[in-house]
């Protein structure tokens, strides 16, 4: 962990080169140095290093992932 | 130490503290053969209440250890005999209660795909619903003390693994188990949440506090964990048991937040859970693709024993809840003994 990864209360900075692994029937898992904002371009409080991103859009703590996809038996093929 | 619960937890407390007052040769032979009798007797050894709290004392042994016993006791090749027997008798009653689901390719994503059909939400009564829906506060106490005591330990009995897996599998249980820790922030740690829960519910957050009023199922949900964690055989298994416990706690996390809410309890109380909605949600994807099926991919000869520990999961930890429910629905309490909360 870097040092300013300990900054703040919750939110988490500082996690190297940013990925993101779209997982099948599910979230979008993002790792790494990424900016998350909202629609008016607020940064979105992040208190994980790796978060998952709803992709279903029946979460109810969008935009991360809240298992909701699963209920729906949400698909991403065919 | 707590109130034994028949011959086996009986021999077992008197052997600890023969042992604490260092007056009695210990007799190691009795303990052995009140163990073995007592396993050999016993209809199903899951509900047992006498040896699931033998075992989880000895297991108390690896872990923060029990006032007044000896820290050297831990490695005393008596208890670990008696031990064996117990777990001998444990495993055997797990693997005879558990259905095994069909087996997948030993592919990363197949196993992945595997576990969360396994580990589908399933419709129907569940005790998350009835927590969401239905329960008092004084059934929010008692379910708070049942989760107890796996929850203030939480993550550690997943910690045996580390040193055990290499490469991607490992990489993925860091991942999982830093979360789990907080990132290194000690009022972040779960477990450390989950005290603040039971502290802005009025309850005692010291471990085991509770430990006599709860039933052997509980002790079992624990025991299983500490069981996969602590044998480097079963190495396969802890990880399915891990990855089947991330795979069913974001949905049902958000239901048991709801039902505090319902009682009127804050933050305080619910963060613990409204936490685990959005964590699991991430690891679920981490321990089913990378942990599981990674560890598939390098140890193909492990997926049996993957699939078998994530039923197991699902078994115990589904007649655990379900214990709670009937009971609750009986209008009774689910713990051995009623329990009230003194007023402050």
């Amino acid at each position: 962990m870097t040092a300013d990864a300990r900054d703040g209360d919750d939110e988490i900075k500082g996690f190297g080169a940013a990925s993101i692994v779209a997982c099948p029937n599910g979230p979008l898992l993002v790792r790494g140095d990424v900016e998350l904002l909202d629609g008016d371009g607020h940064p979105v409080p992040r208190t994980r290093p790796t978060i998952a991103l709803c992709r279903c859009g029946a979460s109810a703590v969008k935009p991360f992932c809240d298992g909701t996809h699963k209920l729906m038996r949400f698909r991403t093929e065919e | 130490m707590p109130a034994p619960r028949g011959p086996a937890s009986a021999a077992l407390t008197e052997y600890l503290r023969l042992e604490d007052h260092g007056t009695t040769r210990l007799d190691d032979d009795a303990l052995h053969n009140e163990v073995s009798a007592a396993v050999a007797a016993s209809p199903d050894i899951l509900t047992d209440d006498d040896l699931q709290l033998a075992l989880f004392l000895m297991y108390e042994l690896h872990y923060t250890g029990i006032d007044g016993v000896r820290d050297e006791l831990e490695w005393s090749s008596s208890l670990i005999a008696a031990r064996g027997e117990l777990e001998r008798g444990f495993e055997a009653g797990l693997r005879d209660a558990v259905t095994m689901p069909e087996l997948p390719l030993p592919i990363a994503e197949q196993v992945a795909e595997a576990l969360f059909e396994l580990t589908a939400p399933t419709p129907g009564p569940s005790l998350a619903r009835y927590i969401a829906k239905n329960a008092t506060r004084e059934q929010l106490h008692e379910f708070l003390i049942q989760r107890s005591i796996y929850t203030l330990k939480e993550a550690d009995p997943d910690t045996w693994m580390i040193p055990r897996l290499r490469g991607r599998a490992k990489a993925a249980l860091i991942e999982i188990q830093t979360d789990e820790y907080g990132g290194g922030r000690q009022e972040r740690i779960h477990a450390n949440l989950y005290a603040r829960t039971m502290r802005g519910a009025g309850l005692d957050d010291s471990y085991g506090a509770y430990l006599d009023l709860v039933p052997a199922i509980t002790l079992a949900s624990l025991n299983i964990t500490t069981m996969f964690g602590l044998h480097r055989r079963l190495r396969g298994a802890s990880v399915g048991h891990l990855a089947a416990f991330e795979m069913t706690s974001s949905l049902p996390s958000r239901m048991i937040a709801e039902g505090f809410r319902r009682n009127g309890y804050g933050d305080q109380v619910t963060d613990y859970f409204d936490e685990h909605v959005e964590a699991d949600a991430v690891h679920e994807q981490i321990a089913a693709r990378d942990l599981a099926g990674g560890l598939v991919e390098a140890q193909p000869e492990l997926l049996a024993d993957v699939m078998f520990g994530a039923a197991a999961c699902l078994t115990i930890d589904g007649r655990a809840a379900d214990h709670i429910r009937s009971r609750w629905e009986a209008g009774e309490t689910s713990l051995r003994h009623a329990f009230t909360l003194e007023a402050a």
